[in-house]
């Protein structure tokens, strides 16, 4: 006997329909009913982040959170922060700093570092913020410092832009 | 690592939520940020029969200050909320708390976790918890029928154990008297993680003596300990002063042992992160009554 | 570093091209194993043994084959009991089957007894729960002590003592004299714990039966896609032909997946006997208990010491934890082999005696975690300065020069047998001394010391044995003996070019430092030159990717294949332009004749007459531009030297990383921010094991450490920037000139941390010889009374 519930959702502004069961967590839901691979399963119980989504604009663990209850939110995942086949800035930047080696957890960082710019702005990013940012989610290859630099280099561009721009 | 079947209850009130909690009986658990009770489902080391998802609640998530009635905290605040919060009484009166969040976890884990599922959750090391014996705070319990309230000192039975009866649900927290001087300060292997000893103390100093003070410790048993802190009446406030109380209170303690540290080593933390947090107080602003 | 997209002198290899990998992964368009879907597709979900050590009854799955949405439930016996054997050519050597499916015996607690196959991971879950399995547990054995105890149960039946391997690798009748003679004698038992590889995308595998091509595919995270097939092949009796191994994008490795998992295998065989596809994808719990772990070993260690210093004798009894099987295909010898013949490392050692065993309990088995066991030598020999200086009055740094390999000896032979290529170890340890002044830490850790905290500062000088080739890993008598790798470089009519080899990325930028090699020996962008790796359909047997020899072995392997190429190129330039095949050089997409600046023709130009009008060229001119070439090197030693400052707050007994730096070596750079990138990683696993990492046992085998939030992984928090010097001493065995890398940061770091720790408490009595080192440990050993001491606090 399962309980399923029909629910509606926004993935990276896309509508979707679909009946899930109570139980499935919303990180399986995307990955396997929806398609949106690019989320990952690390841990599945909360440390390690690399299943970080944006739900109604808070980063979120999707591996502690049940597909049903993302009915009527929007999701934003690492496969709509392109814009086309264009990298964003952030996903640029971590290029530009060896911010990923295997790639595994680099959609939760991306997540990660999305949600936080648009929670805090990036004006006052620095150095050993940006670590303590990072250190939310695990990696296993970079050691961190690429990483690091990337979100650091991001905020402060994105800072500069609205300066320059203002 | 799935977890185990359930059936999925959405509440769009305490109300129904507090219902619902009675028609489904004790099988059924609430369903706020999740962080503590979906990993134990995913290990299947919990299994409800049912969740009752109270995160679309509304009129849940507040800080509330009064000069009669101290800080009123809604069930559903997110630890992020407490931490950024830029009310000047809150940071005057109660500013220990957004001082503390900055412990729990890291930026996600406070963005979606809730004050009133830390104090549900009944972690004897957990910051809001210890907080709340340190600061006599008040548990609102919501049910079908009534409402009442609890201190936090017989709120917690012991490890993720409450006085919270299967239908009811926290709705806030009460703090009901400031502490201009308190501090919380923990030790953990790793920035993030669960302290293995933490020290929440208010200190009331006037004139460079230390009138009285409140200690209270967590890692060190199945609750809130506070040790007592009665030495500290009339001593000068300096350093020796935090350091005696400090060895004074590991004296008090009787910690356990884990693959997180012995009781000695307990002990030992005790003894530095409570001298350690009085120090602390001691150069805050003072406040008034 | 930034990125650089253009060559530098017209070559590539040397140059922080982008890495070509990181677009798809950004986008979130990597393909790892548990991405792939297939209509029907079947979840496997494994039933665990929950004791260290018991007999196995009856396993009863009516119940579990009445739940809903199962397919089936595999046993041993369904299976016909299949198995992995992994040997060594050595009498001393006791191999142990390692069962798909447990048969009559569990030896770990999450060892697999059986495998439901359901429509659904969640549903396959919930069967297992209803698998009844007649366990009579048996006392279990958790540490070597444990093991090798006189009463101890025995774990398999030919491996007395528990003993599955037993090597006295080198002896020296001397020693005796030397211990007796010798101004310092230094003796000390060294250990480290058992630690997790840990990377963030677990064992995964998707099989399915393929019946057009008559063969098993099986899609697995791997690093070592043939051992695979090799395995999976003997395992379930079918022919090599008949499995095609696939690895997609893998998300890390670090050893744990340089050998055959069970569960891969127990996938594959489900997917044989249902003739659908299955996938399986290990979760966090399951990767922390049951699958491979490493590096639990114990040194119990004498060296003798002159009166200036210079070490005269080492002998050292090796204990290695190996866990309840030997892993394939290297077999449980490979960390105390290694461990004793490469125990000297950097230094001379004029007479030595190595006995390295490996020992079996009731844990998870152990394959090659990074480094193997080099992080624990290294540890050992530093140690092992250290405290020779502590008693001789002498700079530990001094002590360290006066022992190693010098400027002028290498090649250097080494009591070991082994020679030494030349390096730079006492260059780096110079130039690590140099910047360490430079850059002021000794001032900083006066100040920290004066603001009542501790701080110390530690080095570690190392060597790193890469890319094995075949002769220096036979030496080992595995009977699957690894080393050579065969690449292909095939060139296409539009001047494009594939490459594959037998080497199997898994972060390490494959895709863009071979296409570097490759440009630079064809004239062509790094852009016009595609990595396939990972597919036994595709590539030549070969040997994956582990113990820093991808890019040695496998792009030396296709830089020689490129250079085929490039001079059936020249011969047709030359044929075209009526010219000597000598003078043609090609570089940026076109063939020149040295000195004749109008002579010239496109690559692509060239590839399009071969493919296309065939006809108009000479008959050995024709028909394709390819190749295939191996390469097999000796084995070539880079080096490195690491210093480490902590800060350590006696309050609680906090360390905390402050500083550090590696002063390293590789030869002949390919992409420095690749390399960049796999030193500050290897650092960051290195400090880890030194500060954070253990898997822990309670003393019936019952594991402690079952998920993250025990097992404490490093965070960004825990670590600081780390900074880099690069020397270059060319590697002669190379295609290149460039030595593997891939595991010097790990290697190192241990060493120099504890380094670091010891000179903290430089004024106590306490020495630690362990890692890790934990708050905990500090604490004891500043209040070392039961009585609280007074401390002055920050």
């Amino acid at each position: 006997m399962k309980d399923r519930h029909a629910i509606t959702l926004r993935v990276n502004g896309r509508d979707h329909d679909l009946v899930v069961e109570a139980r499935r967590t919303l990180a399986d839901m995307l990955r396997h009913d929806l398609g949106y691979t690019g989320t990952h399963l690390g841990c599945e119980h909360g440390i390690c982040g690399a299943c970080t989504v944006i739900l109604n604009d808070a980063p979120v663990r999707a591996c502690l959170v049940f597909g049903v209850q993302a009915d009527g939110a929007e999701i934003r995942t690492v496969e709509g922060l392109a814009d086309g086949e264009q990298l964003s800035d952030l996903q640029q930047s971590f290029s530009d700093h060896h911010a990923l080696q295997c790639g595994f957890c680099t959609p939760g960082f991306l997540m990660l570092t999305e949600a936080y710019f648009a929670d805090t702005g990036t004006a006052a990013m620095t150095e050993a913020r940006a670590r303590e940012l990072v250190a939310a989610n695990l990696c296993r290859c970079t050691g961190y410092q690429g990483i690091v630099e990337a979100v650091l280099a991001t905020a402060r561009a994105r800072a500069n832009a609205r300066d320059d721009s203002s | 690592m799935k977890p185990a079947p359930f059936a999925y209850h959405r509440a769009h009130s305490v109300a129904e939520a507090v219902a619902l909690l009675a028609e489904l009986g004790d099988e059924a658990k609430i369903l706020a940020g999740g962080l503590s009770l979906v990993p134990m489902m995913n290990f299947r080391l919990a299994r409800p029969a049912a969740l009752v998802d109270v995160t679309r609640i509304e009129g849940l998530s507040y800080l509330r200050t009064d000069p009669q009635d101290g800080l009123r905290i809604g069930a559903l605040t997110t630890h992020r909320a407490v931490e950024t919060s830029r009310d000047p009484d809150v940071l005057a009166r109660f500013g220990v708390l957004p001082r503390s969040a900055r412990w729990i976890g890291h930026y996600p884990i406070r963005s979606r976790g809730t004050f009133g599922g830390s104090i549900a959750h009944a972690d004897p090391a957990s910051e809001w918890c210890l907080l709340a014996m340190l600061l006599d705070a008040q548990v609102v319990l919501t049910g079908p029928q009534r409402q009442r309230t609890l201190r936090a000192a017989e709120f917690f039975e012991g490890y993720y154990s409450t006085a919270a009866s299967p239908d009811e649900m926290i709705t806030e927290l009460w703090f009901p008297r400031p502490a201009p001087r308190a501090v919380l300060t923990e030790f953990a292997q790793r920035q993030g993680d669960f302290a293995v000893v933490a020290a929440a103390v208010c200190a009331d100093i006037e004139d460079g003596i230390c009138r009285s003070a409140r200690v209270v410790l967590g890692g060190v048993g199945p609750l809130p300990v506070e040790v007592n802190a009665e030495v500290l009446s009339g001593q000068p406030a300096t350093s020796d002063t935090w350091q005696a109380m400090g060895e004074h209170a590991a004296s008090q303690v009787d910690p356990p042992e884990d693959t997180h540290g012995s009781g000695e080593f307990r002990r030992r933390l005790t003894a530095t992160l409570v001298s350690r947090a009085l120090a602390e107080a001691s150069h805050l602003p003072g406040g008034t009554r | 570093m930034t990125p650089q997209a253009v060559p530098f002198d017209g070559r590539w290899v040397g140059v922080p091209v982008p890495r070509k990998e990181d677009r798809r992964l950004l986008l979130g368009r990597g393909r790892f194993v548990a991405d792939l879907t297939r209509p029907g597709l079947l979840h496997a979900a494994f039933v665990r043994s929950p004791h260290a050590h018991a007999r196995v009854g009856a396993i009863d799955v009516t119940a579990a084959l009445q739940a809903p949405g199962v397919e089936t439930v595999l046993t041993a016996a369904t299976l016909g009991d299949p198995y992995l054997l992994a040997l060594l050519e050595r009498d001393e050597f006791v191999p142990t089957r390692m069962p798909i499916l447990a048969g009559d015996t569990v030896r770990f607690v999450g060892e697999p007894v059986a495998a439901v196959i359901a429509d659904d991971a969640y549903r396959a879950e919930d069967a297992t729960e209803l698998v009844e399995v007649d366990w009579e547990p048996r006392p279990a054995v958790a540490s070597i002590e444990a093991a090798t105890a006189r009463e101890a149960p025995q774990l398999h039946e030919q491996a007395r003592g528990n003993c599955l391997v037993d090597l006295v690798m080198f002896d020296d009748d001397r020693l005796g004299e030397i211990f007796g003679t010798a101004a310092v004698t230094v003796s000390a038992t060294f250990r480290s714990a058992r630690v997790a590889a840990l990377p963030l995308e677990g064992r995964a595998c998707l099989a399915e039966w393929d019946d057009r091509d008559d063969q098993l595919v099986v899609h697995v995270s791997t690093q070592v896609p043939h051992q695979v097939r090799s395995g999976v092949a003997q395992a379930l009796g079918l022919p090599e032909r008949q499995v095609r191994v696939i690895a997609p994008d893998v998300g890390g490795g670090f050893g744990l997946k340089c050998v055959v998992g069970r569960e891969e295998v127990a996938v594959a065989a489900a997917a044989l006997r249902l003739r659908r596809p299955v996938r399986w994808a290990e979760d966090r719990q399951e990767n922390l208990t049951a699958a491979f772990h490493g590096h639990e070993q114990r040194y119990q260690v004498r060296a003798a010491f002159g009166q200036d210093g210079r070490i005269l004798g080492l002998d050292a009894a090796i204990d290695c934890d190996t866990g309840a099987y030997s892993a394939f295909p290297f077999t449980c010898a490979v960390e105390p082999l290694m461990a004793s013949t490469e125990l000297p490392g950097v230094y001379k050692v004029p007479a030595y005696r190595a006995r390295g065993r490996a020992i079996t309990t009731n844990k998870a088995p152990a394959a090659p975690y990074r480094g193997v066991s080099r992080p624990q030598i290294v540890l050992v020999m530093e140690r092992l300065m250290e405290k020779a200086a502590e008693a001789l009055g002498l700079d530990p740094l001094d002590v360290r020069r006066i022992n190693l390999i010098s400027p002028g000896e290498f090649p250097y032979r080494g009591v070991n047998g082994i020679t030494y290529d030349e390096g730079s170890y006492r260059e780096s340890l110079d130039q690590a001394e140099k910047r360490v002044t430079e850059q002021a830490w000794p001032t900083e850790r006066d100040r920290l010391r004066l603001a009542g905290l501790r701080a110390g500062i530690g080095y570690a000088c190392f060597s790193e044995r890469t890319a094995y080739g075949t002769p220096t890993m036979s030496q080992r008598r595995m009977r699957m003996t690894p080393g050579y790798d065969t690449a292909m470089v095939r060139m296409d009519p539009t001047g494009e070019v594939i490459v594959t080899t037998g080497t199997c990325g898994h972060g390490q930028g494959h895709e863009t430092t071979f296409a570097q090699i490759v440009a630079d020996r064809l004239g062509v962008h790094p852009d016009q030159v595609r990595l396939r790796q990972g597919d036994t359909d595709l590539a030549s047997y070969g040997w994956g990717t582990w113990g820093s020899r991808s890019v040695v072995i496998g792009g030396g392997a296709a830089g020689r294949a490129a250079e085929i190429v490039a001079s059936q190129l020249r011969k047709v330039a030359a044929s075209l332009l009526e010219a000597s095949p000598a003078d043609v050089e090609l570089a940026e997409g076109m063939a020149r004749i040295r000195g004749d600046a109008r002579a010239s023709i496109p690559i692509p130009e060239m590839a399009r007459l071969v493919h296309f009008q065939a006809h108009r060229l000479e008959e050995d001119l024709r028909y394709g531009l390819e190749a295939r070439a191996t390469f097999d090197p000796p084995g070539t030693f880079s080096n490195a030297c690491h210093a480490a400052m902590v800060v350590i707050d006696p309050g609680t007994g906090a360390i905390r990383l402050h500083k550090y730096l590696v002063v390293e070596d590789c030869g002949v750079v390919i992409n420095p921010m690749v390399v960049d990138g796999q030193v500050r990683g290897g650092v960051t696993q290195g400090v880890a094991a030194a500060l954070l990492e253990r898997v822990c046992f309670d003393p019936e085998g019952q594991p402690v450490s079952t998920t993250l939030m025990d097992y404490l992984a490093p965070t960004a928090a825990e670590m600081c920037a780390v900074d880099i010097v690069h020397l270059q001493t060319p590697s002669q065995f190379g295609e290149t000139g460039a030595k593997g890398m891939g595991e010097g940061g790990t290697i190192g770091a241990p060493a120099a941390v504890l380094g670091a720790i010891n000179d903290a408490l430089s004024d106590t009595g306490t020495r630690f010889d362990h890692i890790p080192v934990l708050p905990e440990h500090i604490s004891a050993a500043l209040h070392p009374s039961a009585a609280l001491d007074r401390q002055d606090v920050a």
